[in-house]
C-alpha cells in the first residue's frame, strides 16, 4: 500500500452479533480517551468511535505536553539546547544527547575521541536496555497484569539509573554528551559496576522471559493484534522496534554505521507477523543484542581523552549551513535537523521525534480491534509524551 | 547511489518543465539539497519514490524553515565613462534591496530498500503571507501525514491535499503561528472568555458605586457615578484581611463571548485583561 488509501474496516467475525430488537442498533459510541487515561503513558488523547466495543474510527489528539521545544533551542546557544535535549524522550536522555550532539559535529565537523565514542556506545546501549525493560513492564501493565510485571522491570531500571546518577549526576537528566566528546570520564569503579551489571542482565531476561514470554495470557492478547505490515510501515516512516517487528531490516546502527557500531559484531533481531507479540519479542531480543555489544566494548574500551581538546563548547559558533544527524534511538531514528547562519544561536533546530511518527499508524493499527486492545497496541509503539508534544 | 548532479540532471530530463536547482550547503556536513518547483514537486516525489535504482521508500524528516523578508544592502560601483576620454571612474553606490521572504517546507528522504540516502527536497512558498500553499506529499509518503500537519500548525503552510489539515500542536482556536521568526507572545496566554464575563462587570459597577469610606478601606477612589471608570484606576487592591494585593481584572465592557483574541497583533482586543494591568 503506496498510495494513502482509507483503511479498510473488516470487524471481526464475533462483532457481527447483535441483539434484533437493540434500541441502539447501529448506534456509534464516542469516547474520548484520556489525556488523564492511565494507559496513555502521559497526556495523549484518542477520539475512539465505538461500534457496539470495536472501534471504527480513532483520531489521536496532541499538544498537551506542548511547550514550543524547537522555538526554545532557536532563542537559547548550541550548548544550551543539551540539557533541554534530555527532556524530549525523558527516558532516554543518553540517546537524545548523542543524537544532538551528533548534528552539532556534523554541522560544524567536529571529530570524537576514540574513548568518548566508547563511552557513547556503552551509554546507549545500557539506555536501551533501561528503554525496553520498561516497555516490557508497561505492555503487561496495559494488559492489566498490575504491579508486578512492572516493578520486575522498574527493580532492573532502577539499577540503570543509579549508574547514570553516579556518572552524570542525574538519574534521568543526564545530560552527558558534548559536542566532540563525553563530560566526565567514568571511574574504574563505576566501569566495574557496569560490567557487573551487564553480566547479570541476561539473568533478569531469562527470569521475566520464563514468567511472561510463554504466558498465555499475554499470549492470547497480543498475538494477530493490531498488525502492520511492512509496506505501510515503511511508507508511513516507522522505525526502531516497530519496524523490524514488521521484518525490514532496517537498523540505523547498520545502515548510517554512525559511531563505533562497526566494530561490535551484533545481529538484527526482525519479527515475521508484526503484531503485538512481535513488538514484544523485538525489544527483548535487542536487549540480548544490547548485552553483547555492552560486554564487547567494556572489554575493547580503550584510555584516553573523553572529548576533543579543540572542541569549543562556550562562544560556539559554527559556519553558516546545515546538517541533519540522527541515530538508532531505542524508539526509532531520533534526528536533529540544524541550520546555522554564523551566530551562537541555531537558526532552525529542529527534532525529528520518533514516537510522534511512530503514531501515525496508530488508526489503522486499531480499526477494528477493540477499546481493550487499543491500550495494548498503544503500549507497543512505545511513546514518551515529551517527545510527541515538544 | 549517484551524485545529487547526476540526480537533478535526470529529474530535469524526466520533467523537461520543472525547475530543479541544487543548494550548496557550504557546512562540513554537504548536505546539499534539491529545490524544486512546488507544481511539480509531487510527481517528481513519486519518480524518486518509484524508480528501481532511487526508491527512496522512507521520508524521515519533514520540516519548516521561516525566511523573513531581509533588506539587502549591495554596494555596486557602475562604471561611468569619463568624457574627457580617459579610463572609465566609477563611484561606489549602495543599494537596498528588499529580498522578499518565504517559508520553506525540508524532505529528508531515505531508502530503506536500498539503504542510501539523504536527498533533501526543498519547496517554496511564494511569500508568507497569502501565497503560501504547497502541494502536499501525503499521498506519496504516509510520514508526512502529522508532520505537515506540524509545519501548518507551527508556520502557517497550507497544504493543498493533505488528508486531515488542522492544528495538530496547539489548539484549534489559535490564530498565530508560532514558529515564525516574527512572531510575539501574547501577554496572557491564559485568558479566555467564561460566562463569567457579565459577573465582572457587575463587580466593575459594583465598585464604582463604592462609598468613601469602603473606597478607602479598599485602596479604591469612588467614581461619582457609574460611568465606566478608566482602565487605569483600580491598581492592586489591597486585600481587607491584610493578605496579599489581588488584582480585580475590571472589564470596561462585558467580555464578548467569542474566541480568545490570542494574536499577538492586538493584545489590546483583550479587555478583560489590558497590558498595563498588575498581574497576581
Amino acid at each position: 500500500m503506496n498510495e494513502l488509501t482509507p483503511p479498510s474496516f473488516n470487524p471481526p467475525s464475533g462483532a457481527q452479533v447483535r441483539a434484533v430488537h437493540d434500541a441502539f442498533h447501529g448506534d456509534l459510541l464516542e469516547v474520548s480517551m484520556g489525556p488523564h487515561h492511565p494507559s496513555t503513558h502521559g497526556v495523549f488523547r484518542m477520539m475512539v468511535t465505538l461500534d457496539g466495543e470495536t472501534i471504527v474510527k480513532l483520531k489521536p489528539v496532541f499538544g498537551y505536553l506542548h511547550r514550543n521545544h524547537e522555538k526554545l533551542g532557536e532563542n537559547t546557544t548550541y550548548l544550551s539546547s543539551m540539557p533541554y535535549t534530555d527532556r524530549l524522550d525523558y527516558l532516554n536522555s543518553m540517546t537524545n544527547n548523542w543524537a544532538y550532539a551528533l548534528a552539532v559535529e556534523k554541522l560544524a565537523g567536529q571529530s570524537v575521541p576514540e574513548r568518548a565514542e566508547y563511552l557513547r556506545v556503552i551509554l546507549a546501549e545500557l539506555t536501551r536496555l533501561l528503554n525496553h525493560t520498561c516497555l516490557a513492564g508497561f505492555l503487561l501493565q496495559d494488559c492489566g497484569a498490575s504491579g508486578t510485571p512492572l516493578m520486575y522491570a522498574f527493580r532492573e531500571r532502577e539499577k540503570i539509573l543509579d549508574l547514570f546518577e553516579a556518572l552524570s549526576g542525574s538519574r534521568m537528566m543526564c545530560n552527558y554528551q558534548r559536542f566532540g566528546g563525553c563530560r566526565v570520564d567514568p571511574s574504574p569503579e563505576w566501569l566495574t559496576a557496569a560490567q557487573s551489571l551487564t553480566d547479570g542482565y541476561g539473568r533478569f531476561l531469562d527470569e521475566y522471559e520464563s514468567l511472561i514470554t510463554q504466558n498465555e495470557i499475554l499470549m492470547a492478547r497480543t498475538q494477530g493484534v493490531g498488525v502492520l505490515s511492512p509496506a505501510l510501515a515503511v511508507s508511513a516512516g516507522v522505525t526502531g522496534p516497530m519496524l523490524r517487528a514488521t521484518g525490514v531490516n532496517y537498523d540505523l546502527r547498520k545502515v548510517d554505521a554512525y559511531g563505533f557500531y562497526p566494530r561490535f559484531p551484533f545481529r538484527v533481531p526482525l519479527g515475521d507477523h508484526g503484531d503485538t507479540y512481535d513488538r514484544y519479542m523485538i525489544r527483548i531480543l535487542e536487549m540480548r543484542e544490547s548485552i553483547t555489544i555492552l560486554q564487547q566494548a567494556f572489554r575493547t574500551l580503550p584510555s584516553g581523552p573523553i572529548i576533543d581538546p579543540k572542541a569549543k563548547l562556550r562562544g560556539f559558533r559554527p559556519k553558516p549551513g546545515e546538517a541533519y544527524g540522527r541515530i538508532e534511538g531505542p524508539k526509532g531514528e531520533i534526528g536533529f535537523y540544524l541550520i546555522s547562519d554564523g551566530s551562537p544561536n541555531p537558526y532552525r533546530y529542529r527534532v525529528r521525534p520518533p514516537s510522534l511518527v511512530n503514531l501515525t499508524i496508530l488508526e489503522d493499527l486499531c480499526l477494528g480491534q477493540t477499546l481493550a486492545d487499543a491500550v495494548i497496541i498503544l503500549g507497543s509503539i512505545d511513546i514518551v509524551l515529551g517527545e510527541v508534544d515538544r | 547511489m549517484e551524485t545529487l548532479e547526476h540526480l537533478r540532471d535526470r529529474l530535469a530530463t524526466a520533467f523537461p518543465r520543472s525547475e530543479v536547482v541544487i543548494v550548496n550547503n557550504p557546512s562540513p556536513s554537504a548536505q546539499h539539497s534539491l529545490l524544486i518547483s512546488a507544481d511539480h514537486a509531487r510527481v517528481i516525489a513519486r519518480h524518486l519514490r518509484d524508480e528501481a535504482d532511487l526508491q527512496f521508500d522512507y521520508c524521515s524528516n519533514v520540516t519548516g524553515i521561516d525566511w523573513p523578508e531581509k533588506e539587502i544592502i549591495e554596494t555596486i560601483k557602475p562604471a561611468q565613462t569619463d568624457p574627457a576620454g580617459g579610463a572609465a571612474v566609477g563611484t561606489e553606490q549602495k543599494i537596498k534591496r528588499l529580498q522578499p521572504g518565504y517559508l520553506e517546507v525540508v524532505y529528508h528522504l531515505y531508502s530503506m530498500a536500498l539503504g542510501h540516502g539523504p536527498v533533501i527536497l526543498r519547496l517554496r512558498t511564494l511569500n508568507r503571507a497569502d501565497r503560501v500553499e504547497l502541494p502536499s506529499l501525503t499521498p506519496v509518503w504516509r510520514s508526512c501525514e502529522f508532520q505537515e500537519r506540524e509545519i501548518f500548525d507551527l508556520f502557517g503552510v497550507l497544504f493543498s491535499d493533505h488528508p486531515d489539515l488542522r492544528r495538530i500542536l496547539m489548539w484549534d482556536e489559535f490564530k498565530d503561528h508560532p514558529m515564525r521568526k516574527d512572531y510575539v507572545e501574547p501577554d496572557d496566554y491564559e485568558w479566555e472568555p467564561t460566562p463569567h464575563g457579565p459577573v465582572l462587570a457587575k463587580a466593575k459597577v459594583h465598585y464604582a458605586a463604592l462609598t468613601p469610606v469602603a473606597a478607602a478601606a479598599l485602596g479604591t477612589t469612588p467614581a461619582s457615578s457609574s460611568a465606566p471608570a478608566p482602565m487605569s484606576t483600580p491598581g492592586p487592591i489591597a486585600s481587607p484581611a491584610g493578605g496579599p494585593a489581588i488584582a480585580l481584572p475590571l472589564a470596561v465592557e462585558t467580555p464578548p463571548i467569542t474566541k480568545a483574541p490570542a494574536t499577538a497583533q492586538s493584545p489590546t482586543l483583550n479587555p478583560a485583561a489590558p497590558s498595563a494591568a498588575p498581574r497576581p
